[in-house]
């Protein structure tokens, strides 16, 4: 979209590793600060998606191609899920995260560690898809 | 009031270029709000969604069709009505709650306790609402990824289908 003005484009240069590290931030501290994986997901989104805006949806498609980021859609709800049914297999409930690990605690801790995974992983892959969508119709 | 004033904004403006800026505008004052009712993780999901990506989308759809709101064809009462009577019945709700902050209040008392009280032994999780969100309702959180999901390939059949259908139509838009 917009190809020829340089301050959009250097800065975007300049923030799209910051955002991501944000994102990351978000996601692995949630645990401690505000956040987790909706949150994390949405700005790993924005940050695709800005710059998607700025370098034209080609360019966004080489850092996030479709085939990709449509196989990520159901692959966060997979990852969610079988954090349930590694529970069951390791002989406790359906998302029972106690059984994760010798110790309880640190059981709860896998057992979220992955869950929010899974989350992220869905909400930015539905995010970017549903942006490709719209963004591709134009043409 | 800024969040009144903002929601009569976007009810009188025609150009929905000036619709979608205020509806971001909007949700920034929503997430201040959230902010300062100390639920920092909806104020987040507040800014991020509702104000970053929405926008964006909604910019998205506008660059698909025209910037100007159409007239309306005739003025209709009925919707009027539904808004005013979901409005008062929403009113009327809210005079049983419990007053805001109320320690007495209900909802203070069923589970929240035990949350608060067990959260670090249980889990060793300090933030309360991820410990709730992923372990105590992982069940409502697989469903709500359920849900996203189910909306995700929702919206790209329906943007995509048409698409594919009108290619293999041989049609020019």
């Amino acid at each position: 979209m917009m190809h020829r003005e340089t301050i959009p484009r250097v800065v975007t240069k300049l923030l799209f590793p910051f955002i991501l590290l944000f994102a990351l931030y978000v996601q692995f501290h949630g645990e401690l600060g505000a956040g987790g994986g909706f949150q994390a997901g949405v700005i790993a989104a924005a940050a695709v998606i800005l710059y998607g805006i700025i370098f034209g949806l080609s360019a966004a498609h080489r850092i996030a191609p479709p085939w990709l980021v449509e196989m990520l859609v159901p692959l966060g709800v997979l990852i969610y899920a079988g954090v349930g049914v590694v529970g069951l297999l390791l002989g406790g409930n359906y998302l029972d995260y106690f059984v994760l690990d010798p110790d309880p605690v640190h059981g709860q801790e896998r057992g979220i560690f992955w869950v929010e995974i899974g989350v992220l992983v869905t909400v930015s892959s539905t995010m970017i898809a549903i942006y490709y969508a719209f963004a591709g119709r134009g043409r | 009031m800024l969040l009144v004033v903002t929601a009569l904004a976007i009810a009188r403006v025609r150009n929905l270029f000036a619709v979608v800026a205020l509806g971001g505008i909007y949700s920034f004052l929503m997430a201040l709000a959230l902010l300062v009712l100390d639920a920092v993780d909806v104020s987040m999901t507040e800014a991020s969604v509702g104000a970053g990506i929405s926008t964006v989308l909604l910019l998205g759809a506008l660059y698909l069709t025209r910037v100007d709101e159409a007239m309306p064809l005739r003025f209709s009462v009925a919707p009027l009505i539904v808004a005013l009577v979901a409005g008062a019945a929403l009113l009327y709700g809210s005079w049983d709650l419990p007053p805001f902050g109320d320690p007495a209040g209900p909802i203070h008392h069923h589970v929240a306790p035990r949350y608060l009280n067990q959260v670090m032994a249980e889990t060793g999780v300090p933030n309360v609402v991820t410990a709730v969100l992923a372990s105590y309702r992982g069940f409502d959180t697989l469903g709500e990824t359920t849900v996203i999901f189910t909306g995700g390939i929702g919206v790209l059949l329906l943007l995509k289908g048409r698409r594919r259908r009108r290619g293999s139509g041989g049609a020019a838009p």
